[in-house]
């Protein structure tokens, strides 16, 4: 499998490691949100059959977290982003 | 207290850099070099061009890595560099930086987190096919990347067609060392 990397270009997925669903980005407010909410963030996720968004890092490249949007069942990579965009686009970074 | 006398070792455990010469090719320890990475604070990337410009610190594009006259440096990630300098004047390279960059760079001393080689020779691509995915054949002269080699995670920069320098971990300094002895034995 080639991730195409933003910055890079085409790279084997074997440099990569993942960990999972891209919403972990979107972590709750520690001082506001419900106990609820953190349960819903820790514990559950969908399990699409078709685009998924994925956290991927590229441990033996330059080292960047990726958002990977992935076809589950054709396995075919939609989009690949900068995880470091995609946050601040959210509002996650200051 | 005793007086301990330590004498200055190489990565690979020797008074003097090793070099080995195998068919077309020349592998050559390097402990000449002092090392530092240099990343960019958040805003601060216009500060950093101009601290770098006025000391002649280059900084290279993405995938690629570029000379000064004292200093070098290839690109590691967004935002940051991997610093060279030579270990004679810059042994002590992080307080060298540090006046020229204040706190719009955050600067590490990695001299000693890495062993360096030196491949020199022709037809390099076939040796190195053996050991990195990456395509040196076609990569263009001052590209920089990380890949893997004998699983570990290394520095593999194409000064030329002839010379290619390898960054390694220190501490697998002789497994790496070993790796590329066995990969131009095993293609000569």
């Amino acid at each position: 499998m080639i991730i195409h990397h933003p910055i890079l270009g085409p790279r084997d997925a074997q440099e990569f490691v993942y960990l999972g669903d891209a919403s972990l980005i979107g972590r709750p407010d520690g001082l506001t949100a419900s106990i609820e909410d953190f349960h819903n963030y820790t514990y559950l996720r969908d399990n699409p059959a078709g685009a998924h968004r994925e956290l991927w890092y590229h441990e033996q490249g330059d080292r960047s977290w990726l958002v990977v949007t992935r076809n589950t069942v054709t396995h075919e990579i939609l989009q690949v982003e900068l995880a470091r965009d995609v946050a601040r686009a959210e509002g996650r970074s200051k | 207290m005793p007086d301990f006398i330590l004498n200055p070792i190489t990565a690979l455990g020797h008074a003097t850099p090793e070099v080995d010469i195998i068919g077309p090719w020349t592998i050559t320890e390097r402990a000449d070099v002092a090392l530092a990475s240099l990343a960019v604070r958040r805003g601060r990337l216009g500060d950093v061009q101009t601290s770098a410009a006025a000391v002649g610190l280059p900084l290279p594009a993405a995938g690629a890595s570029a000379s000064g006259a004292l200093y070098s440096a290839f690109w590691m990630t967004p935002e940051m560099w991997m610093v060279e300098a030579p270990f004679a004047s810059h042994e002590d390279i992080r307080a060298h930086l540090l006046p020229a960059f204040g706190d719009a760079a955050s600067i590490t001393e990695q001299t000693d987190a890495w062993v360096r080689f030196d491949l020199a020779g022709a037809d390099l691509p076939r040796l190195l096919e053996r050991l990195s995915n990456f395509d040196l054949a076609k990569a263009a002269a001052g590209a920089a990347t990380r890949t893997v080699m004998e699983h570990l995670g290394c520095y593999l920069i194409k000064r030329t067609d002839t010379l290619v320098t390898v960054y390694g971990p220190r501490s697998s300094a002789q497994s790496l060392h070993h790796a590329l002895i066995v990969a131009a034995q095993s293609v000569l």
